[in-house]
């Protein structure tokens, strides 16, 4: 089964009204209809899910982990950007 | 005739009509679980099977039924894993080999289209125990229509050999198709009583699904001068016996033996 025949296509499943669709996994297939098909039959045979987004993964646009640590490292010692530093008056009750 | 006497015949009847439907399943489930490993790819390796699961499922409620019915203390099993080969009436469409994925698919589509309407007029239907169980499978088999669908339109206007072994498998397996179609007595009597609905309506229905889904797939439907049938009466073609060997094999090596 070549590559080219059958894309790689990566599914979302929301697992219950409400929630976000979330990353399961991927499927191979020739186009978005057989995908659809493919991805209902692999990835929700145990009730996982009501709905199912799937994409062609060469569509999607990944950071480079080599820019990982220009990226991500410089927030590491920012902790005054986690709203955890107020003091919530009682008359707010719980947030 | 007396009132009991009549009443017997009509369950004889809807006994064997729905042992006819529970063996369709099961033979065809049994035939598309032999892929389970062997599928081109890993996703059509669980797809085939979950179809394969939904039939025989399909097949247990109805046996289960039928047990009920017939009241001599038979069971769902003894009905699927210890009859002989003749006592099986299955439409021979559904115990063909699997040849390949083109004879496969075809063999669901041709399946699927003619429950997808019969499971319709069961579902409206007389018999409140087969409404039920109705309604299950037309969900289940609606989606077999689409699985199996949605393949024979992409090989059928696919490559030249897709398209060749598309063909192949319309001229192999299209003969087999006219005995779907068939009306016993049994199933005269369950369509008298409203448990089934007429023939004619479910034949139009199979008519228009095939016809649509062939100009798509560029299939032509051949000439049929000579139907294969005898599976409703038990007789069936050779590779039955291989199949029954293998589905039983089970049962009859450990008798009454369970998960």
């Amino acid at each position: 089964m070549t590559t080219e025949l059958m894309p790689l296509w990566e599914v979302f499943i929301r697992p219950r009204n409400g929630l976000n669709h979330k990353h399961v996994g991927s499927v191979h297939a020739a186009d978005a209809k057989m995908a659809m098909q493919a991805a209902r039959d692999v990835y929700t045979r145990r009730e996982e899910g009501n709905s199912i987004w799937i994409i062609p993964a060469s569509s999607i646009v990944a950071s480079d982990p080599a820019n990982a640590s220009e990226n991500f490292d410089p927030a590491a010692d920012k902790i005054y950007r986690h709203p955890s530093f107020y003091d919530i008056p009682d008359e707010v009750g719980h947030m | 005739m007396a009132v009991t006497e009549l009443k017997d015949t009509a369950t004889d009847a809807l006994t064997n009509t729905i042992i006819q439907i529970a063996d369709d399943h099961l033979i065809l489930g049994h035939r598309l679980s032999e892929w389970c490993g062997h599928a081109p790819m890993l996703e059509e390796d669980l797809s085939m099977p979950n179809m394969a699961l939904d039939l025989i499922g399909q097949s247990r409620a109805l046996y289960s039924y039928a047990a009920t019915l017939e009241n001599t203390g038979r069971t769902e099993d003894d009905f699927a894993y210890l009859r002989t080969d003749r006592e099986y009436t299955n439409c021979l469409l559904v115990e063909r080999p699997n040849t390949d994925f083109a004879h496969t698919m075809l063999k669901q589509f041709y399946f699927a289209a003619f429950m997808h309407p019969l499971w319709q007029g069961i579902a409206k239907g007389s018999n409140e125990t087969l409404r039920g169980i109705a309604a299950k499978a037309e969900k289940e088999i609606g989606y077999h229509i689409r699985h199996a669908g949605e393949w024979i339109v992409r090989l059928g206007d696919g490559t030249e050999e897709s398209a060749m072994r598309m063909q192949a498998a319309v001229e192999e397996l299209h003969p087999y198709t006219g005995e779907l179609f068939t009306v016993d007595e049994s199933r005269q009597q369950c369509i008298e009583a409203n448990v089934l609905t007429n023939i004619d309506p479910v034949k139009t229905v199979w008519d228009s699904t095939v016809h649509n889904l062939f100009e798509q797939a560029k299939l032509i439907i051949p000439e049929v001068p000579y139907p294969q049938t005898g599976g409703r009466q038990g007789q069936h073609t050779e590779g039955f016996g291989f199949l029954l060997a293998e589905l039983q094999y089970m049962q009859r090596a450990y008798p009454g033996a369970s998960w």
